[in-house]
């Protein structure tokens, strides 16, 4: 059995333990130490029912935990008080994990940490790596956020929308230590589809599966970044685009648009173009024009400026620039490309040092400092 | 989840509310100053926040490159003017805001006279990896 199918089954097994009484944060403990258990036991000795093996270990050491505390007489009356759930009880635990793992009482953080760990089946020392803090740190952030939803009710229904943002945090963070993150969320977002039919799930599963697709081409072999434009799309996953696609087609069908659909098929407009010369930007522009309908986000009207500028060309993509922020993020490089795409290139060469200067992440600095170092040396030429 | 760097300096930042020099104080007020560090630190490490502290000596010299084949040329000590980093910490943050407020709690260390020393912080944060969904 591989890692991940292991911890697929770790929301469900916690579940079951919290229906049987015990509280979240001690089932949540208990599972961690069963799967470390399998880990070690199973390549020796797979068990034939590998949940009902976690369930009766995670149960154990539950309870040993239990008598080492001065719940002894709680115990007793908990003992097999439930019996397992079947296949629909384990779907509603494992949509109840998200929810619980995703409360609005914890920060982006914690929420991204206690997820990753009680939904994930991930140690806190894989995610201490990949968010690059030390482990005692990251044992701190997982404790305290458990302490914060100690009050909360396992069974009290959720906002799907709190859940969908902490993935796509998970998702879009994009450090990669031994753990893959986008994967994870991929398997993550997975799994609540599959434990609760929602279309803007749908949307956000169809929206990482399209971006993912593209990975193996954004980056040179030296990390530095490929722009959209300049990819091979050879290397993009074509199995992982179609995949998408038909998951944002069921979910459009159903005419209930969401953010992450609208984001998707952006997303698949892209996908669908053979070269970066044949991408539909008309349809683009109509996509975010949606998005900006539901969103009323800056960052929207900014990525769709820089869409209008190669539907309409780059003149009506600045006009589309003037009633926005310069302090957005990005807004510099947007201004940059668009003045490079109009033919004044002194003023794209300035744009391009300055946007490398607000550069929030190492590869866009590098990126746009190589754009401003081109146009000047051209300018010489 | 972001990264924010808290650098003190030995000098070069603009001068201290209460700015005396540490060998100016008392004994006692040098070990509240230390307890207040290590407890601010040991605090982070309970919210989850922590990433790294360290301190530098304020001795040290300037190295680059000198050619092929030859050693690398050094020069030190370095000039009175220069601008002097004393230490760091390294914290993990929800937001810019709650990285000011930290650095805030951490300029609030006692000195002379057991007052707050108001001390001017740098805070800087890190570049991050880039998002993987930017259009």
């Amino acid at each position: 059995m591989n890692s991940s199918l292991l911890r697929s089954l770790t929301p469900s097994v916690i579940g079951v333990l919290v229906r049987r009484g015990a509280d979240f944060a001690a089932a949540e403990d208990a599972v961690q130490d069963a799967l470390m258990e399998a880990v070690r036991a199973w390549p020796t000795a797979e068990p034939r029912d590998p949940k009902a093996w976690l369930i009766t270990v995670a149960w154990n050491r539950f309870l040993d935990a239990t008598r080492a505390d001065t719940a002894r007489r709680r115990r007793e009356d908990l003992v097999d008080a439930e019996p397992a759930p079947g296949p629909a009880a384990a779907a509603d635990d494992t949509l109840r994990l998200y929810f619980l793992c995703a409360h609005p009482s914890l920060t982006p953080s914690s929420a991204v940490a206690l997820t990753l760990r009680a939904v994930g089946g991930l140690t806190t020392r894989q995610i201490a790596e990949a968010y690059l803090v030390p482990e005692a740190t990251m044992a701190q952030r997982i404790s305290r956020a458990k302490k914060t939803v100690s009050t909360v009710r396992f069974d009290q229904p959720g906002d799907v929308a709190t859940v969908l943002r902490v993935l796509y945090l998970v998702f879009n963070e994009g450090y990669s230590g031994d753990v893959d993150l986008a994967a994870e969320a991929i398997r993550l977002t997975r799994q609540l589809s599959a434990a609760f039919d929602h279309p803007e799930v749908a949307g956000l599963l169809a929206l990482m599966l399209l971006h993912h697709a593209r990975r193996p081409a954004r980056t040179a072999p030296d990390g530095s970044l490929i722009p959209l434009a300049d990819q091979d799309r050879t290397r993009w996953d074509t199995s992982l685009i179609a995949e998408g696609v038909q998951i944002l087609q069921l979910a459009l069908s159903r005419d209930r648009l969401g953010e992450f659909q609208a984001q998707a098929a952006i997303a698949a407009l892209h996908a669908d173009a053979p070269t970066a010369e044949e991408t539909d930007w008309l349809q683009i522009v109509e996509w975010y024009d949606e998005l900006a309908a539901l969103t009323d986000s800056a960052v929207v009207r900014l990525n769709r400026a820089v869409a209008v500028g190669e539907a309409d060309g780059p003149q009506a993509g600045l006009a589309a620039l003037t009633p926005l922020d310069p302090s957005l993020p990005r807004y510099t490089a947007v201004a940059a490309h668009l003045h490079e795409r109009a033919g004044d290139l002194p003023t794209a060469a300035r744009l391009y040092a300055q946007a490398a200067r607000e550069a929030t992440n190492a590869a866009e600095r590098d990126h746009l400092t190589r754009q401003a170092a081109r146009l000047n040396t051209q300018g010489h030429a | 989840m972001a990264k924010y760097l808290l650098l003190k300096h030995y000098r070069g930042a603009p001068s201290a509310v209460n700015d005396v020099p540490m060998d100016k104080w008392a004994p006692e007020e040098i070990t509240a100053h230390i307890k207040y560090m290590n407890d601010f630190a040991a605090r982070l490490e309970k919210t989850g926040e922590f990433v790294d502290g360290q301190a530098l000596a304020p001795e040290g010299e300037w190295v680059r490159y000198d050619g092929e084949g030859r050693p690398p040329v050094t020069d030190g000590p370095f000039a009175e003017t220069k601008d002097l980093i004393a230490g760091w910490m390294i914290i993990d943050v929800d937001s810019r805001d709650r990285a000011v407020e930290l650095a805030g709690e951490l300029s609030a260390a006692p000195g002379a006279g057991g007052k707050p020393i108001h001390e001017w912080l740098e805070v800087r944060p890190f570049l991050t990896e880039m998002p993987t969904i930017t259009e």
